[in-house]
């Protein structure tokens, strides 16, 4: 069936043919075009899209395979989204070891993007938990890879942008946990100095840390926010163990972005504002904090029919302060930028991907409406500064950089192609390789 | 604890349904053309909580295999409780004017076999005095249309079966449930461009199990196929004739 391409970000809008993967047993299918395995498309640009091709969609691959309610170790099919296991292991005391913070994303493209959590600094990033999976080859090859076994597929496979094969299948260490709920904590912060502090001190005794910033403050309020912190709280026998059932919809596409310099300025402030005491401590469900987003569905289309770009960067952690400053002074010099802007201290735990994205330092994200080329000037001048600094962008999250900046970011590209499957490709690969 | 026999357990609306009672703890019955097909399901259904699942295999226009098939899954099951009835097809309308083989074969999978099925189903759950069948018939049985009138014809012949069923069961304290789902997102139709009035099959399980729970005798899913099949029923005939649909 053809059907038009879209990724989370909504750009670009590519055409591909879209196959259903049904049954792991099955060798892949035979294409003329190039193929591309694709999880729940939440990847923001063109990593998940594969212009003229075809994608294989790996959802309905949502079995589980075996699941040890004792030793916390989950087998899965590819295409099972975390909210699914989520849904099965938290009532029995398990959670995911690292999640992103949507949980409607596949075990399969966890692990092609080596995705990370508010917990890096601790936990490393997904493929650290990965303790094997299956990869199909267009050849009719199956491995199943290790650290042990088939380990250079297996360092290629983790970030490896679902080039290298189709995953049919994964198996992977859970978390013990008490019950679903979490202490949490949000600090204030005046400037960037109060968050690099506020890290400093919280990366030993919280398991989880990020903090939101006012992407539009400048001079002394540069890089104000909110920090949050938090910990699997004990168990609180006495609650009900439900989730926020509430949810809402972004029913349509407004015929223009909703995120402008005027809304954007009002929420920032507001945001802001919003808690009045210097520091909130809670007890709540795991849902709002890990996945506040999940709870209004498709908040994408909020940016209108052209879509949005998100831009997230790590810097290297000797010049972070000095970077990120710079950074968040040409964002709110522009006064583009967004609801949600996320500073996060990664840790020092190097990646097992050839391609992974987690390296020690600090990352930021934020998303921009697509407003043309104001846009990807601005992108541009972002990427400038974070090439010279010795940082990376992240690729589920890209649909512009260019390629000879992605070669610098991931030095290990030359040893990864080798292992690309010659059957697939995908959007972003072409373009970075021109 | 629920005991559930589900036929035509490899379509995606059955499964759907099969891990929402898995989730429940309840037992399940799997029937299918190829039980071999079903090894993958049954062990995710354990894993999401099933007591126990087993499987038959099962052709439904081999009428005559139907008793045996019924009496093992009584057997195993300890007697049932809930019947799902899923198998079916989607018949090229076309091939269907050009072939009465294949036109007689196609309304034999989704109407004489379920009618046989049902037969043998309703003495065996009046005899319990208890439970709830409930049939996946279709929206497209309310009335004929150029486009796939085979197939509609043949719902319509299970909604009507349907509607005296469940009269005559209803002293016997047996639920009959009727579902109609409307265009759902499944690999029966996978050729279909998809627009904003596709549901996906968990959608559609959901509301199987809300409407057997509740005992509702009807169930449109999603609902607003009850307000777009009201006015398409309502179309006088020689209007109806005219239009494409």
């Amino acid at each position: 069936m053809k059907s038009a391409g879209r990724s989370w970000g909504r750009y670009p809008i590519t055409h591909e043919t879209v196959l259903s993967i049904r049954d792991r047993h099955a060798p892949l299918p035979r294409c003329d075009h190039p193929m591309l395995p694709l999880g729940n498309a939440r990847s923001y640009g063109d990593s998940c899209l594969n212009d003229g091709g075809t994608l294989l969609s790996m959802r309905g691959l949502d079995h589980f395979i075996s699941f040890d309610p004792a030793t916390g170790i989950l087998t899965c099919e590819a295409g099972v989204l975390f909210s699914e296991i989520l849904d099965l292991t938290v009532p029995q005391g398990w959670f995911l070891p690292v999640t992103p913070g949507t949980r409607l994303v596949t075990i399969g493209g966890a692990i092609g993007n080596d995705v990370h959590g508010k917990n890096h600094h601790r936990a490393g990033s997904f493929g650290h938990h990965v303790l094997e999976f299956e990869l199909v080859r267009s050849d009719g090859s199956r491995l199943t890879c290790s650290k042990e076994q088939h380990s250079d597929w297996f360092a290629a496979t983790i970030g490896g942008l679902g080039l290298t094969g189709v995953i049919t299948w994964a198996s992977i260490q859970l978390r013990r946990i008490a019950g679903p709920w979490m202490s949490t904590e949000s600090h204030r912060f005046d400037d960037l100095n109060g968050f690099f502090a506020l890290s400093h001190s919280s990366d030993q005794d919280y398991e989880y840390t990020v903090s939101w910033i006012d992407c539009v403050a400048r001079g002394k309020g540069l890089g104000r926010g909110l920090f949050s912190r938090g910990n699997h709280a004990p168990a609180y026998p006495d609650r009900r163990p439900a989730a926020p059932t509430r949810r809402l919809s972004m029913p349509l596409t407004p015929p223009v972005s909703l995120v402008n310099p005027v809304s954007l300025r009002a929420f920032n402030q507001l945001y802001y504002h919003r808690q009045r005491k210097r520091s909130v401590h809670a007890t709540t469900h795991y849902a709002p904090f890990f996945y506040p987003l999940d709870g209004i569905a498709h908040w994408n289309r909020m940016y209108g029919p052209r879509g949005f770009l998100q831009y997230q960067c790590v810097v290297p952690p000797d010049s972070a302060r000095e970077t990120v400053a710079e950074l968040i002074k040409i964002i709110a010099s522009e006064g583009g930028g967004s609801f949600l802007a996320v500073l996060k201290q990664f840790g020092y735990l190097p990646s097992l991907g050839m391609l992974s994205f987690p390296r020690a330092g600090t990352t930021l994200a934020l998303d921009f409406p697509n407003t043309g080329q104001g846009t990807f000037a601005l992108l541009n001048r972002l990427d400038a500064v974070v090439d010279a600094a010795g940082g990376a962008v992240y690729p589920a999250k890209d649909a512009r950089m260019s390629g000879e900046r992605f070669r610098r970011y991931f030095p290990h590209w030359q040893t990864f192609s080798r292992f690309i499957d010659p059957a697939l490709s995908s959007s972003f690969w072409r373009r970075v390789m021109e | 604890m629920q005991r559930v026999l589900i036929i035509g357990a490899t379509s995606a609306i059955a499964e759907a349904t099969a891990r929402l009672y898995a989730s429940r703890g309840a037992r399940l019955h799997l029937v299918a053309r190829t039980a071999a097909r079903l090894n993958v399901t049954m062990e995710d259904l354990r894993i999401r909580g099933a007591a126990d699942v087993n499987s038959g295999s099962m052709d439904v226009n081999d009428i005559g295999s139907h008793e045996a098939v019924l009496e093992d899954a009584w057997t195993k099951l300890g007697g049932v409780d809930i019947v799902l009835i899923a198998h079916g097809t989607l018949p090229d309308q076309a091939t269907c004017e050009s072939s009465v083989d294949v036109a007689l074969t196609e309304f034999s999978t989704n109407a004489t076999s379920t009618i046989a099925l049902l037969t043998l189903i309703a003495n065996r759950m009046a005899v319990a005095g208890q439970g709830c069948i409930a049939v996946i018939s279709s929206v497209a049985g309310d009335r004929g249309r150029a486009s796939n009138y085979l197939y509609g014809s043949a719902k319509a012949a299970v909604s009507a079966f349907l509607s005296g069923l469940r009269q005559r069961l209803n002293k016997h304290g047996v639920d009959v449930v009727t579902v109609k789902p409307g265009f759902v997102d499944t690999p029966m139709t996978s050729q279909f461009k998809k627009g904003f009035l596709w549901a996906k099959p968990e959608d559609v399980a959901n509301g199987i199990v809300r409407a057997i729970d509740k005992g509702k005798p009807v169930a449109y899913l999603p609902w607003f196929w009850l307000p777009i099949m009201t006015i398409i029923r309502s179309i006088p005939e020689f209007v109806f004739k005219r239009i494409q649909l």
